[in-house]
């Protein structure tokens, strides 16, 4: 049974409204993990929608182009006002709102007091579940040994550790061996895996080397962009390693194809 | 020696950086050697994390109030018999250290180490003009008889191992017998001290950096491993103490305060081995101690930081804790940043004193992994500088023409979600079902930045929107 405690689970009369935040990537390239996060929430006891949506502007903010930043930070403030949450199965699109959208509006009273409204109901997946909702288990079966990433800005923005791997450790059959450098980057950072190729490959390179080391045969985190990365270089490595959103595990989803792997016809 | 700029070249520079197997060797023990000293030393402090604010409430206080800060300093020094020189770039600083040791008809210059004078590119000054200059510290040491520059700016000669320093001391010292035996360090350091002892005994004017700068007794604050520094500043006539403006703390009790957090978040020590207050001359009554004392003060841009958002650069101490956290620093090393400071601080200096056409390179090369800031001893938001000049090479319109097309195309789409939705819609079809039979791509176009070292996984078909729209209409359907 998934659980919880403490008095998050029962202090909403109705309810809680979740807006679901899915991200680019998983919008275009891995809908499985927008599900999985849909069902979480769910089983949390959460009404989940899913307001039309491109992009955070994290992107753009991080080229320095703030003014496509503030263009999409207003498009994302105006389509998910109405929520009592904003949840993302990110850390970084998360921590980009959360974290960054008011400063995008400074000098603009109005839009400032807007978005920091919108930035305090913001929350990465994982963490709204257990530090939200209380959440402290999961009715879920994987077999197999699972390592977990730290994603960058989940852990160090959001403070997104423990939370993870306390649901993870109520998967059925699941063990968790921890990598060496759980918590170092894995070299994804945005546009910067493809402006800077070679630094980002010695960076992924060792990454996969501890994911090798740490004899799991999954590996997870939170954030698809570092999953990509890890799963693009483990494979062109020749690993076996199946590469999944941790989403994906916790809600039970986790017999689809892995992250770059084919659907069995 | 000084240093040419080849910050634009850093793709260039990495690429060399990454193929050199001796350097990787050596970069693999940088993480390792100073990232679990950090941690033990931070976590046996409880009260280390208000430390930090203090330290930042400290550098912010004085940053405020520099000027008065630096005219109390003045005044100090100069009561205690001191010179305080103003330089306004690194042209005028190198003048003014040029014209005293003339005056003392200077021929050898021992130096501490100090990233200022690298900075104003010193010691190439100093040969031109006849003066030898004799690093000290044993890493300056080891990069001038090589005629390099350093890697770091606590350990100037990470980059290199001890095969290399043997060779290198069988080349320059050829008065010792050839069959001594160097195989490890302690001979290696025994023969630098024997070397150094005797040029510290000829200079005629010592140059160390400082640490601190204490305006309320006008005293220079020196920490050292070696004791190199206090040999540097008490054997020769003169004194020469380089700093630039930030150096400044109001008083001792501040600089003290700052000496907790410095070693703890350089290298894990409690405190230095050598840490050395020098107020002015020798007086009368000492037994030793250099008989001027002067002080050169460089600004080279500074003062330009204080205005606006790039002050808070003006907090570091000089640590090195962000280099030592930094993935792309541990993978490339320091030479590749392309001039005097590399990793995160690097990146976010060096544009304010080059000039962010020629420094640009540097804060782009980041992850934003935001470890640096994490670790920073004075709370420097590292990433958030580094995208400042992002703007500001944006703004000037210096990003790179492909790179900034791309951001043009993508923003275009993603403001406009009526267009996004549907073309999204088409593109994951159609790659969808190019990836089909092995669910990822080995080579892609447009995307050779990727797909060059890694695989490219194959959507799995419709958006995630647009599924869950036509999942709520059935839903709504059935239920009707
Ligand atoms: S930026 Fe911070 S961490 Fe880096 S050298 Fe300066 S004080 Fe140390």
């Amino acid at each position: 049974m998934t659980s919880f405690t403490g008095p998050a689970s029962s202090a909403h009369a109705r309810p809680p409204r979740v807006g679901l935040f899915c991200t680019c990537l998983v919008d275009t390239l891995r809908p499985s993990v927008g599900f999985a996060a849909a069902k979480l929430l769910e089983e949390a006891g959460c009404e989940v929608d899913v307001p039309r949506q491109t992009c955070c502007g994290q992107p753009a903010f991080n080229s320095g182009d703030r003014a496509t930043a503030r263009a999409l930070a207003e498009q994302t403030i105006a389509a998910f006002e109405s929520f009592d949450y904003v949840v993302a199965p990110s850390g970084s699109c998360a921590g980009m709102m959360k974290t960054h959208y008011a400063e995008l509006f400074a000098g603009e009273p109005d839009g400032m007091i807007r978005a920091e409204h919108f930035c305090a109901k913001v929350y990465e997946l994982v963490s709204f579940l257990v530090d939200v909702m209380g959440m402290t288990s999961v009715t879920a079966r994987y077999e197999g040994v699972a390592t977990y990433h730290d994603s960058c800005s989940g852990l160090r923005e959001l403070k997104v550790k423990d939370q993870p791997r306390t649901l993870l450790a109520s998967v059925e059959g699941l063990t968790l061996n921890e990598m060496a450098d759980a918590d170092t980057c894995c070299g994804f950072g945005g546009t910067f895996c493809v402006k800077y190729p070679d630094i980002s490959n010695a960076i992924v390179g060792k990454k996969a080397d501890n994911v090798v080391a740490s004899g799991a045969d999954t590996l997870l985190a939170g954030d698809l962009g570092c999953l990509m990365n890890m799963a693009g270089k483990l494979q062109r490595e020749g690993h076996q390693i199946a590469v999944r959103h941790v989403a994906e595990v916790l809600a039970g989803m986790g017999d689809g194809p892995a992250i770059g792997v084919a659907k069995k016809d | 020696m000084s240093i040419a700029i080849t910050s634009p070249q850093l793709k260039e520079n990495a690429a060399e950086a990454l193929k050199d197997a001796q350097l990787q060797e050596a970069l693999a023990k940088v993480g390792p050697g100073f990232i679990g000293k950090r941690a033990a030393a931070a976590a046996a402090m409880p009260e280390f994390d208000a430390l930090r604010d203090s330290a930042r409430d400290i550098k912010n206080h004085t940053l405020a109030h520099l000027d008065l800060y630096l005219e109390r300093f003045e005044e100090k020094v100069r009561e205690a018999g001191g010179h305080v020189h103003y330089a306004v770039d690194a042209a005028d600083a190198r003048a003014i250290i040029t014209d005293i040791c003339k005056r003392l008809s200077a021929k050898t210059v021992t130096k501490g180490k100090s990233m200022i004078s690298e900075e104003i590119g010193l010691n190439d000054h100093l040969e031109a003009q006849g003066i030898i200059p004799v690093e000290t510290d044993l890493g300056e040491y080891l990069i001038q008889i090589r005629h390099e520059t350093p890697s770091h700016i606590i350990a100037p000669a990470i980059h290199l191992n001890k095969r290399q320093v043997e060779a290198d001391f069988r080349r320059v010292h050829t008065d010792l017998p050839a069959d001594r035996d160097l195989t490890e360090p302690t001979s290696l350091l025994a023969e630098a001290r024997g070397e150094l002892r005797q040029k510290f005994l000829v200079a005629d004017v010592g140059i160390t950096g400082a640490n601190f700068l204490i305006a309320e007794t006008g005293t220079s604050v020196l920490v050292t491993n070696e004791g190199n520094g206090d040999l540097t500043q008490t054997l020769p006539k003169a004194h020469i103490v380089l700093a630039s403006l930030e150096k400044l703390v109001p008083t001792l009790e501040d600089a003290t305060q700052l000496l907790r957090v410095l070693a703890r978040s350089a290298t894990g020590q409690d405190m230095s081995v050598y840490t050395t207050f020098s107020t002015g001359p020798r007086r009368p009554q000492d037994g030793d101690g250099p008989g001027e004392y002067h002080v050169v003060l460089l600004d080279n841009g500074r003062s330009a930081m204080l205005e606006g958002e790039l002050r808070e650069m003006l907090r570091c101490i000089r640590c090195g804790a962000c280099m030592n956290h930094c993935p792309v620093y541990h993978a490339i090393g320091g030479h590749a940043y392309g001039w005097v400071y590399p990793g995160p601080m690097g990146s976010v200096l060096t544009p304010s004193l080059i000039g962010v056409e020629k420094g640009a390179n540097l804060p782009n090369a980041s992850t934003f992994c935001g470890r640096c800031e994490e670790v920073c001893p004075v709370r420097i938001p590292l990433p958030k500088l580094m995208r400042h000049w992002r703007e500001k090479e944006f703004e000037r319109h210096l990003t790179p023409a492909p790179q900034r097309y791309g951001l043009k195309v993508w923003s275009f789409f993603a403001t406009r979600g009526w267009l996004y939705r549907p073309a999204t819609r088409l593109a994951m079809a159609a790659l969808s079902l190019l990836g089909r039979s092995k669910g990822r791509f080995s080579s892609l176009p447009l995307a050779g930045g990727w797909t060059k070292y890694r695989d490219f996984p194959a959507p799995e078909g419709d958006t995630f929107q647009a599924q869950w729209r036509a999942r709520k209409a059935s839903s709504r359907s059935n239920a009707a």
